[in-house]
């Protein structure tokens, strides 16, 4: 008996469908008199209405047919492509039709994205994830994935066709706190980066020697981690505003970025010393005994084998400490640390929803390229391992 | 034999939780000292709302999103890993890995232009975001049962269901377990954090105090989050050691 086999790829149906329930059901935009005042809604059929727009919405129909053609490697390059074509063109869309929109209204009127958007843009990202996984891609082939879906949604920010959306007119209102805070955000990371490096090695370093210290630092370190943020701010207000009414030169103080640097150095010390001893302990011992065989020094041993065998576990740390200081940097704001989070928090405290979007939807980016960058330097040092030992 | 003193002196968890019931119920007792640190200010204690009910109210939103994230999390882990879901494993693996570099207050603050102000929506987000080390948890410890250990389940007569509640999830319970105590910890620093979306937690004294320069309302606030988050990692420890004290080798 012969079975035909109508549906080839369940994932990309159950996103069709989602797909097809969020383009019906629910709005696509949303059209605001000012930025205080809610929307009235439009529907994707409205927004894609007339003219050539709905060509837009030609991946989204690729993307709707994959669930029923057979799945090969064809399929799969198509299932991604339409996925990021499809993000694209839903981004172009709302471009397109706030332009049009903005063509009539007053200067204040506001276009956002609504429900629908955001449901179908997730859908079209999720089958790029699903399609690069079911092409069987490597880091390095994701990353240009991601970076060509970055490039297709960026390339319309930097060509100035959404700049009628609420959250680009947002930008253009705060282009030069935007700028900055940006710059402020990377700077608080990079500087808790710094003293977390000059302890967190030597710690990690000393932890795998020694048992004796990892048992004594490991627990602080983790009861640390365990803390929230907002409260381990607060813990060290004390302190360090009793510090700085003592030493009143010496420039410190319960709020602002120092504290802020202190409290995501205590936090980024984990993972750091954590993977530092993880990697050097996952150095086989025969290694370290060959490589002292053949007479090099404790030294050598450590430069020239241990840090190399080691590096991929140390890089993971690295990452995740990256990611973390990325977001704890946004919850600094709240103590005056400044950086993106004072623009989401800004946006949340005067009820501003397209300033909160302006703060976070970076901070987000921010930590997505983090992990990436940070994920593909680990693929090419345990690449470069693997080179060596050929 | 111990005494009944040594044991509540000893027992991280014991002394925790007295800790926390003596700082939430006897906070308001503690006026004179913050009046005496902090002479400069008008209202050196935090009175608005009782400590005890922000510290029930928060429990509420991080508690009950860590509950919902680790029922749908769970199913959905053990839905990838029957023969009917294997196809939605790799997505949701993807989905999950990729979730977790979102920073929490990111996605908090994302959540109220999509969902609005107010606890729900704080509600929403926070299990959504718990819903992602639990469900990689889950997966994780399913997939770490050895097949051996599962044949020999069927060569008992177990159907896959019983597979299921007496093999497998057992096995795969202190690993699941690590994954609700990821989503638990978060969990408790954003439900503080929740306080500047319109849910009252007990990180309302600590943005108040913030807000209007006044550190006496911060430091009440934090204390009390911080003890609640030292009970938590001393609860999971008690439950992860009686989850795992049968096995051989364990202590």
């Amino acid at each position: 008996m012969i079975r035909v086999r109508l549906i080839h790829n369940r994932v990309a149906l159950l996103l069709a469908a989602v797909t097809v329930v969020a383009a019906l059901a629910l709005p696509f935009l949303g059209f605001a008199p000012n930025r205080l005042l809610s929307g009235k809604a439009i529907a994707l059929s409205a927004a894609a209405g007339g003219g050539w727009s709905a060509a837009a919405l030609l991946p989204v129909a690729l993307l709707l047919a994959v669930p029923f053609l057979r799945a090969g490697r064809m399929v799969n390059a198509l299932y991604t492509g339409a996925g990021a074509l499809a993000a694209a063109g839903l981004v172009w869309l709302a471009g397109q039709h706030a332009a049009l929109l903005a063509a009539t209204a007053s200067p204040a009127a506001r276009t956002s994205f609504a429900a629908g958007f955001w449901v179908m843009e997730a859908a079209a990202l999720l089958a790029v994830l699903d399609g690069v996984r079911r092409l069987g891609l490597g880091p390095a082939g994701r990353v240009a994935v991601g970076a060509l879906a970055a490039a297709l949604i960026g390339g319309q920010f930097a060509a100035g066709h959404l700049d009628q959306l609420s959250i680009m007119k947002e930008y253009a209102n705060q282009r030069d706190v935007f700028a900055g805070a940006v710059l402020r955000h990377a700077a608080l990371v990079a500087a808790a980066l710094l003293p977390t490096l000059l302890i967190g090695v030597p710690l990690g370093i000393a932890a795998q020697r020694s048992p004796a210290v990892g048992r004594l630092v490991f627990p602080v370190l983790n009861v640390v981690q365990t803390i929230p943020s907002i409260a381990l701010f607060g813990l060290l207000l004390a302190p360090l505003s009793a510090l700085a009414a003592a030493f009143p030169g010496l420039g410190i103080g319960g709020v602002g970025p120092v504290p802020a640097v202190i409290a995501l150095t205590l936090y980024s010390l984990l993972p750091i010393a954590r993977n530092t001893a993880a990697g050097l302990a996952g150095v086989p011992e025969p290694v370290r005994e060959a490589a002292r065989g053949i007479g090099m020094t404790p030294r050598q041993v450590f430069w020239r084998v241990e840090a190399p065998l080691a590096l991929p576990v140390f890089l993971s740390g690295l990452r995740i400490t990256l990611v973390q200081a990325v977001g704890l940097a946004a919850v600094a704001a709240l103590i005056g640390a400044g950086g993106l989070g004072a623009i989401m928090f800004q946006g949340l405290f005067a009820n501003a929803l397209d300033l909160v979007l302006l703060g976070a939807v970076p901070v987000i980016l921010l930590a997505v390229a983090a992990d990436a960058a940070l994920k593909l330097a680990s693929a090419l040092a345990l690449s470069r391992l693997g080179r060596m030992a050929a | 034999m111990r005494g009944a003193l040594t044991v509540l002196l000893t027992d991280r968890l014991i002394l925790g939780l007295l800790v926390l019931a003596a700082l939430v119920l006897g906070m308001p007792a503690l006026k004179p000292l913050f009046a005496a640190t902090f002479p400069a200010l008008d209202r050196p204690m935090y009175e608005a709302d009782g400590f005890l009910a922000l510290t029930l109210d928060h429990l509420a939103l991080a508690g009950g999103a860590s509950l919902i994230a680790a029922l749908l999390g769970g199913a959905a882990g053990i839905a990838v890993t029957r023969p009917f879901g294997r196809e939605f494993r790799g997505v949701l693996d993807a989905v999950a890995a990729m979730g977790q570099t979102f920073p929490p207050v990111a996605v908090l603050a994302v959540s109220v232009p999509v969902l609005g102000f107010g606890p729900p929506p704080a509600l929403i987000a926070l299990t959504l975001y718990g819903l992602l080390p639990i469900v990689e948890n889950t997966v994780a410890g399913l997939e770490s049962v050895p097949e051996p250990v599962r044949e020999a389940a069927r060569g008992m007569g177990m159907g896959p269901g019983a597979m299921l509640w007496r093999v497998e999830l057992p096995l795969a319970a202190p690993v699941i377990l690590a994954g609700v105590r990821t989503a638990a910890v978060v969990n408790l620093g954003t439900a503080a954090i929740a306080s500047t979306v319109g849910a009252k937690t007990l990180g309302l004294p600590i943005i108040v105090g913030l807000n209007g320069s006044n550190p006496a309302y911060v430091i009440q606030g934090a204390v009390i989050v911080a003890a609640l988050a030292v009970v938590l990692d001393a609860g999971f420890d008690r439950l992860a050691a009686r989850l795992t004290r049968w096995r051989p080798g364990a202590a």
